[in-house]
């Protein structure tokens, strides 16, 4: 590089861009993760942003009060619309909570080095958006005290769950995410724990973190099993992460409404559950980074690769836009083509093209290498299209439920106060859980940067 | 000398890095010791070939346990949907397999990972929160940044004068006896 750098785009310093930041031994990637846990004073900021979120916590738990105490009368939802915001929401947070799967599961089976550094917080961000949106089916029954009736188990009434209808299907589907989810998380975890529990310099921090890690003490025949076993999960998550947001689309699919009853649900939902979890990973790795000095762990590279995969997916989601709005008009059947129509025209019409600029428009600005090494720019884009994929959720479920077959079966929708608040309540207990999150357990995997350090090491010989 | 061996578990050498380490195990198991074990802060790449350590259960503890997932979701809808409490919906066949895939689906996934991790940690005896290894103050650095190589006491060839000065011979980085309490 003795004749001046060259630019900044150019194919040298590209290729250069590296995974892990120079000059890191399997000690110092150990005591700068570790630290963040356990010597690092809790900054102010922490305590700021976990007081706002938990406050957002606390209105969740008001919002969700009085919704015992009164019913679902508080929220805007009425016949036709009797899905409203606890649905939008549900499918939204489900959304969101693919990608730290994806990037666990699918690019470790692709054996893409660049997962890293970010996978162990894009799966706490999954186990988060799940419990997020488990909260909403389970309100949204009415009297959620009844909700075991949807678990198959001997009653007294000698009835069973309907094994043949999308919702029972949906009970599955989450709950076997939720806990395949949280026990990938943990088996990732262990080596970790057992890290923190021999750097960890108190009484009480080493009892914690003894217990969680299991006695773990890295013996070779215990790897060899380890791997194994983290290998099959990954394997295993990769179908059921494709397979939760079809299950999830089906809800709609199966249904006669018109903007549902379509064969392009299942692929067209799982692309925009992976959109707007890429987004949200882009939204909490920006300031994750920035906070805790983490640029030679989440570098340009990972930034870089992640706006490319939101780009890709979004252009999928277009497509899928596309062939929604196509096969309406080319099927010729007078209710899918009024739905378009009402889609472009109707009273939620400035939904639809806010979704549309959000979601097409918008990213398509990605495809500048420029914009996409802009970290700011890149942290608005990923909150412009998790808005985008919200709207999306609202207009699938608002816009068909408000205008179906017969004129006089056809109604408004207007969220109140409770629903607002029952939202932004979710999103300040996700931040919430986030911000625990950072503070207790290594945010980014000890043991498997140690085995990104071997392997650089090995490519530099 | 008896006395003294009942007490002690292995001998333990560290290496600061994962070649020497496998070197290491290599010239040991060529020694003629078997009853050793390494301790890594992550899974070290052809540590387990020069071990010897072959196949394990894990996968066939997984296939079984997404087989009864599978097989015993599909069998309890058939049950409850046809068996227990038959619903004639429109006169469609009670056993309408194609709408219990999703469900039995999801069961063989959730009884295969559940088998995975589980059968996992029972084969590595885990939990255990207590080891002698635990007992050498230096192993702490074997969640961190060394490489511990252990031969221990049960293995017929284990002397502990001898077994010390063999594992010196390898150029550790240092080498201490390991005590059961």
């Amino acid at each position: 590089m003795s004749a001046g750098q060259p630019p900044i785009d150019s194919p040298q310093i590209r290729r250069l861009t590296p995974v892990l930041g120079p000059g890191h031994t399997f000690g110092s990637v150990t005591d700068k993760i570790s630290s963040i846990v356990l010597t690092r004073p809790t900054s102010l900021g922490w305590y700021i942003g976990f007081a706002l979120s938990f406050g957002f916590t606390a209105l969740m738990t008001i919002a969700i009060g009085w919704l015992f105490t009164k019913g679902v009368g508080i929220w805007g939802i009425n016949i036709p619309i009797g899905w409203g915001f606890a649905i939008v929401n549900f499918v939204w947070w489900i959304g969101i909570g693919h990608a730290g799967t994806l990037i666990s599961a699918i690019l470790f089976l692709l054996n893409q080095k660049w997962r890293t550094s970010i996978n162990r917080f894009a799966e706490a961000m999954t186990l988060f958006a799940v419990a997020c949106a488990g909260i909403f089916p389970l309100i949204h029954t009415g009297r959620p005290w009844m909700a075991f009736y949807m678990f198959p188990y001997p009653s007294t009434m000698g009835v069973w769950p309907q094994f043949r209808s999308p919702l029972i299907w949906d009970v599955f589907a989450v709950s076997t995410y939720g806990t395949v989810s949280l026990i990938f998380w943990f088996v990732g975890l262990i080596p970790d724990l057992a890290t923190l529990r021999d750097h960890a310099t108190s009484k009480v921090k080493q009892i914690i973190y003894g217990m969680l890690a299991l006695g773990w003490r890295g013996s070779v025949r215990h790897w060899h099993r380890y791997q194994s076993a983290y290998l099959l999960l990954a394997g295993l998550a990769t179908p059921l992460v494709l397979s939760v947001h079809s299950v999830i689309s089906f809800d709609f699919a199966v249904g006669i409404v018109p903007g549902w009853h379509t064969n392009i649900f299942p692929p067209y939902f799982v692309a925009g559950a992976i959109y707007s979890g890429f987004a949200m990973v882009l939204s909490i790795a920006i300031p994750l980074r920035k906070a805790y000095g983490l640029e030679d762990f989440i570098t340009m590279r990972h930034l870089d690769n992640m706006a490319k995969v939101m780009l890709a997916t979004g252009l999928i989601v277009a497509y899928g836009y596309f062939f929604e709005f196509f096969l309406s008009l080319y099927s010729g059947n007078k209710f899918d083509v009024f739905l378009v129509q009402q889609r472009l025209h109707g009273p939620y019409s400035h939904f639809y093209f806010a979704l549309i600029l959000c979601n097409i428009l918008l990213p398509q600005s990605l495809w500048s290498y420029r914009l996409r090494h802009n970290v700011a720019f890149l942290f608005i884009m990923s909150l412009i299209v998790n808005t985008g994929m919200w709207l999306e959720r609202f207009v699938i479920v608002v816009i068909s439920l408000t205008r179906d077959f017969t004129p006089s079966a056809w109604g408004r929708y207007q969220p109140t106060f409770w629903d607002w608040a029952t939202f932004t309540g979710t999103i300040g207990f996700f931040v919430m859980l986030l911000f625990l999150f950072v503070r207790v357990l290594p945010a980014i995997s000890i043991a498997e940067m140690r085995e990104l350090v071997a392997e650089t090491a090995e490519e530099e010989k | 000398m008896e006395q003294h061996r009942s007490h002690i578990y292995g001998v333990m050498a560290e290496f600061e890095t994962p070649e020497q380490l496998v070197d290491a195990v290599e010239k040991t198991r060529a020694a003629g010791y078997h009853r050793i074990d390494a301790y890594t802060p992550f899974p070290v790449e052809g540590l387990s070939h020069a071990m010897g350590l072959k196949h394990n259960n894990v996968p066939l503890i997984t296939l079984l346990g997404g087989l009864a997932g599978g097989l015993g979701g599909f069998y309890f809808q058939y049950w409850a949907n046809v068996v227990s409490f038959p619903e004639n919906i429109g006169g469609r066949p009670l056993n309408s397999w194609p709408a219990f895939i999703p469900v039995t689906f999801e069961l063989t996934i959730l009884g295969a990972s559940l088998c995975a991790v589980f059968g996992m940690l029972a084969l590595n005896r885990l939990p255990q929160p207590h080891h002698p290894v635990f007992n050498v103050g230096r192993f702490v650095h074997a969640t961190s940044d060394r490489f511990y190589l252990c031969i221990e006491a049960h293995d017929p060839k284990f002397q502990v004068v001898d077994t010390v000065r063999f594992l010196q011979g390898l150029h550790p980085h240092h080498v201490t006896e390991v005590h059961d309490d």
